[in-house]
């Protein structure tokens, strides 16, 4: 294809938009609300999903040993459950450091009581931490069957809790947005339907003179992706801003969930925001005046 | 140059618009196709352009049988048929300068050349110093004048013309005629479609009349027939 006819494509496109000022207006408006309510879900969504992780690192299995079990099957059994592919760390706590974080956490000043001796001398145990909470019972089923382990605590209700909830809020998320997507299109494909019919003698002078499929299409197709990409970009800007604002809002209204909610910096949610958020408005333009053009544009 | 076998058209309710017309119009002719409203004019037309597919026969134009003619072709088809409505079709937003640049845009014929080309064939139809005018600042005679530019800035080798002066009074009736005339005598094959009774009996060229979807006669050096 010739520059100049290029050039031709994208000036027509460009026109289009002014001259169906208030309905590129109201597309723009309805793709930015869109996108801006995508990009409120996906960072709600990428922060709980944080948030859910950084519980689930917290949630072990505890694994303790039978009697006078020997120190190199004690190894042995570490580095079994450690070659597991739901496990991400295994930690030996000796009696004596379980003893001591006992004394530490219920204890107190009364811990002198006890003097030399640990109450938790059979207490040796190994604390597994999980890739993903949802593999507990996969683990469990496995530990049971290793010889030595006398006893296994597992947190099966944060476990299922944390899992689902964030299935949830990903479903939850995802039908919203698709609904968001499928209205956007719609109007999308209504502005463009509206240039078409405004355009419609032009049109039909072009396909006397000789047009080809593309240069008639090309022009509409580019309206629609032109007015997808301004209606992504702008509500990314709005977001931009208004992001570090509610965070610091949330952290100081809710200073007490500070240890839990561990919200990500704008920039790493940016970092696939951006590239999701502008080639689904781009997406979402050649979608909707695609279906637009073929259905009234048979040239 | 344009060959019509058998050629058949019913619509989709049932109406026949061209019931088995042949026809032979040779290159370099100008020829006249004559018939009151239902007669099969406008059919005709949309069938030479290939807006239609005829229900059966055969159309040949400038040695392209335009019935099988794929969809992906039809643009490059086009491009050998100039065409003149009555009703002007210019780009009203557009002046003079850009609704014919505008033909040659829209088949990506190079920016220099059409700076070349206009303001030659705007001086063809004499309006070299209306470049710059929009439709509406110009009179009926001179917007048809800008659309037989359009028309012809591709050298087309066929110009077809749609009642072309079916809105012009009969001054500027007579100067378009004169256009087309003389856009015949460079080569180009000129059909014109016109209830213009005067012009066609002055005009001595050949005559197709049509009636009720039939050839009713063709001749040369032909006169108007009337309706009864």
């Amino acid at each position: 294809m010739r520059i100049s006819t290029l050039g031709f494509t994208l000036k027509q496109g460009i026109k289009s938009i002014f001259r169906n000022k208030i309905f590129s207006l109201a597309t723009i408006a309805t793709i930015g609300s869109c996108i801006f309510l995508f990009g409120l879900f996906y960072a709600v969504m990428v922060n709980f999903q944080n948030i859910v992780h950084q519980v689930e690192s917290g949630v072990a299995v505890t694994v303790f040993f039978e009697p006078d079990l020997p120190d190199e099957r004690i190894v042995q059994i570490g580095q079994e459950i450690g070659q597991r592919a739901e496990v991400s760390k295994v930690v030996y706590v000796s009696a004596e450091e379980a003893w001591n974080e006992f004394k530490d956490d219920y204890l107190g000043e009364y811990a002198d009581t006890f003097g030399d001796d640990n109450p938790l001398a059979d207490s040796a145990n190994y604390e597994i931490y999980l890739n993903d909470v949802a593999m507990q019972e996969d683990l469990v089923e496995y530990l049971m069957t290793v010889d030595g382990i006398s006893e296994i605590h597992k947190s099966a209700n944060v476990a299922n809790t944390l899992a689902t909830a964030n299935s949830l809020v990903s479903y939850v998320s995802l039908a919203i947005i698709f609904i968001l997507f499928a209205v956007s299109i719609f109007l999308i494909s209504n502005t463009v339907a509206i240039g078409i019919s405004v355009r419609r003698e032009e049109i039909g002078i072009m396909k006397l003179i000789g047009a080809s499929d593309f240069v008639v299409r090309a022009p509409f197709m580019l309206e629609g992706m032109i007015l997808g990409l301004v209606g992504a970009a702008i509500p990314l800007i709005v977001i931009y801003f208004i992001y570090n604002k509610a965070i610091g809002y949330v952290m100081q209204e809710f200073a007490v969930l500070n240890s839990i909610l561990a919200f990500l910096p704008v920039e790493q949610i940016f970092y696939t925001l951006v590239p999701i958020a502008l080639i689904l408005g781009v997406g979402i333009g050649f979608l909707g005046s695609g279906l637009t053009v073929r259905r009234h544009l048979r040239v | 140059m344009i060959l019509l076998e058998d050629v058949v058209k019913t619509y989709s309710s049932g109406s026949p618009a061209l019931s088995g017309i042949s026809l032979n119009i040779d290159a370099g002719e100008f020829v006249f196709i004559v018939g009151d409203s239902g007669s099969g004019k406008s059919t005709l037309i949309k069938l030479l352009l290939r807006e239609l597919k005829p229900t059966s026969g055969r159309i040949i134009v400038n040695n392209t049988d335009v019935t099988k003619l794929r969809h992906s072709r039809i643009p490059k088809y086009r491009r050998n048929i100039g065409c003149v409505f009555q009703d002007f079709r210019l780009l009203k937003d557009r002046n003079v300068y850009e609704n014919v640049a505008f033909a040659q845009r829209v088949i990506s014929v190079p920016g220099r050349e059409i700076k070349r080309n206009v303001p030659q064939v705007l001086s063809t139809v004499g309006l070299a110093e209306k470049y710059s005018s929009k439709p509406k600042e110009l009179s009926g005679g001179e917007q048809q004048r800008v659309a037989v530019a359009r028309a012809i800035i591709n050298k087309p080798p066929i110009l077809l013309a749609d009642e072309p002066t079916g809105n012009l009074d009969p001054k500027n009736s007579w100067e378009i005629m004169k256009l087309l005339e003389k856009i015949n005598r460079r080569g180009t094959t000129v059909l014109v479609v016109t209830h213009n009774r005067e012009i066609v009996n002055a005009m001595q060229k050949r005559v197709i009349t049509m009636k009720k979807g039939v050839i009713l006669a063709d001749e040369e050096r032909g006169e108007y027939i009337d309706e009864d």
